[in-house]
């Protein structure tokens, strides 16, 4: 069993999350051509490395952001939403 | 000794070589460097050679011959898709199964068996309604059964009248059939090898060098070619590649986890799919059930297995077959798939001229090693992409021409 610690809940098993995939910048909708939407809705972070993504725990809905490394696989942390905001 | 053996020992052809060459020196050039020694890229290897008569081939592999997707994948072949372009390709695709062992002189053990998906659901029985029509618009034989067909077809299934996932009835596909992995891409090595075309095993492509929009160099581990056309077939891989060409392809990287049981007698005469189990089986010439085909819930570049997996798969088949629960696992393994957004593959050109791909596979890539290989080498050895490959162009995600294929798609994602 692999363990993901919820910011919220603690560490539990990771069949109670589900992946909301890499965290992508949103395009101003005044600014964007289609090709830049394009690019916004079907290209995801896929390197070979760590990537900042969206996770909910489905019990109880609470969506946060996990730094993963896609290579190992190993969860490196896991923090809520406000800091990805302050940091913005 | 009786002399008759003994003259042919001494004949010219004696000893027999081996079907696949060693990997011979690297040279300085080639007309095509073809990256990825998997099933797509000997099958290209084949075609450019005996098709267009391009022999100045080298299919440039990382690891061993084929030890990719190629012997990770579960062997389905089928048409049975959604969209008319979808199915015409991969149509032409069963056709060349159909007769690739001749074309190959090689037994790829092909077994044209047939495919049966099954519905637990009003929603996924209309699902099939739509792609039976499509399918025998299209030509193909794909046709929607009931209860009685699905145990007609299946005798041993577990229809689960009355229980939460009764079998409603299914989407029996008479074109779809299985055929063995390995010799594939070994009938296609020997063969592409045999006309001119070189296989470089353990040769790992580090980078490329780029002069204006060609790659005028392909940067190996093993030193440095130039070349005149570049196809970039490598599987799990291809998102990687690709990137060091600057090239962003649409995909994400998630692994496939797959398993077999003990052989037993034959006993199951379908391919057998259920969409809402994520589950299929298919019972190999040795009798061993190959039980396919999870996807992982989340991206990951590692081949490890899981037993949350295994049990997921393990649900699904003693489900549908429940006599299985005594039997024993042989083997677990997993692949990495390229996923694209559509679940359609990426053919055809890229932004630089000389450089092609055959990427975006994900979970559906076998089936289409020989249509794939020969369309790529008709691709370049024209210049130029014919008509059956133009709709799945990478340029399709920026006109948003989605090629939808996730509904015709068995693994579970």
């Amino acid at each position: 069993m692999k363990l993901l610690t919820c910011p919220m809940n603690g560490p539990r098993n990771i069949d109670e999350f589900q992946s909301f995939g890499p965290v992508r910048a949103r395009p101003d909708p005044n600014a964007t051509a289609d090709r830049d939407w394009s690019r916004h809705l079907f290209r995801a972070e896929n390197r070979k490395g760590v990537v900042v993504e969206w996770w909910r725990h489905v019990p109880s809905n609470y969506f946060f952001l996990a730094e993963r490394d896609l290579v190992s696989n190993e969860i490196i942390r896991t923090f809520d939403a406000s800091e990805l905001r302050d940091r913005a | 000794m009786p002399l008759r053996l003994l003259k042919y020992g001494l004949s010219r052809d004696y000893p027999v070589s081996g079907d696949i060459p060693a990997t011979p020196e690297l040279k300085p050039a080639y007309d095509v460097v073809i990256i990825g020694g998997g099933g797509h890229g000997l099958s290209c290897a084949h075609h450019l050679a005996k098709y267009h008569g391009i022999k100045s081939v080298a299919v440039l592999e990382k690891g061993y011959l084929a030890g990719g997707n190629t012997a990770r994948n579960t062997t389905t072949i089928r048409s049975n898709y959604i969209t008319p372009e979808g199915i015409a390709f991969y149509k032409e695709g069963v056709e060349l199964f159909e007769r690739l062992s001749q074309e190959l002189d090689f037994n790829v053990m092909f077994s044209q068996r047939g495919q049966l998906t099954l519905a637990h659901t009003e929603a996924t029985m209309r699902s099939f309604h739509m792609r039976a029509e499509m399918g025998k618009h299209m030509g193909t034989r794909t046709e929607v059964v009931d209860q009685k067909g699905v145990e007609e077809l299946c005798p041993l299934i577990n229809m689960d009248y009355g229980g939460p996932l009764e079998i409603l009835g299914g989407l029996w596909h008479a074109d779809g059939g299985t055929a063995r992995h390995d010799a594939v891409a070994w009938g296609y090595a020997a063969q592409a090898s045999r006309r001119g075309a070189e296989i470089h095993q353990r040769t790992e492509v580090q980078g490329f060098e780029i002069v204006g929009d060609r790659v005028q160099v392909v940067k190996t581990n093993r030193g440095r070619i130039a070349c005149g056309q570049v196809l970039i077939a490598t599987g799990g891989m291809n998102y990687d590649v690709a990137l060091m060409a600057g090239v962003e392809l649409p995909i994400r990287c998630y692994p496939l986890q797959a398993m077999v049981t003990q052989p037993l007698k034959p006993w199951l005469h379908t391919l057998v799919s259920s969409v809402s189990l994520h589950t299929y089986l298919v019972q190999s010439s040795r009798g061993e059930v190959v039980i396919g085909g999870g996807s992982d819930p989340y991206q990951l570049y590692s081949t490890r297995s899981t037993l949350d997996m295994k049990e997921h798969l393990a649900e699904g088949a003693v489900h549908l077959f429940p006599f299985l629960q005594g039997v024993r696992l042989l083997r677990q393994w997993a692949g990495i798939t390229d996923m694209t957004p559509d679940y359609s593959p990426i053919m055809g050109a890229s932004p630089l001229t000389n450089l092609w791909l055959d990427c975006g596979w994900g979970t559906w890539g076998f089936k289409a090693t020989p249509v794939a290989g020969k369309r790529m080498a008709q691709t370049i050895a024209d210049g130029r992409v014919p008509d059956i490959l133009k709709p799945f162009a990478l340029e399709r995600f920026e006109t948003f021409r989605l090629l939808n294929e996730m509904g015709a798609t068995a693994a579970s994602h």
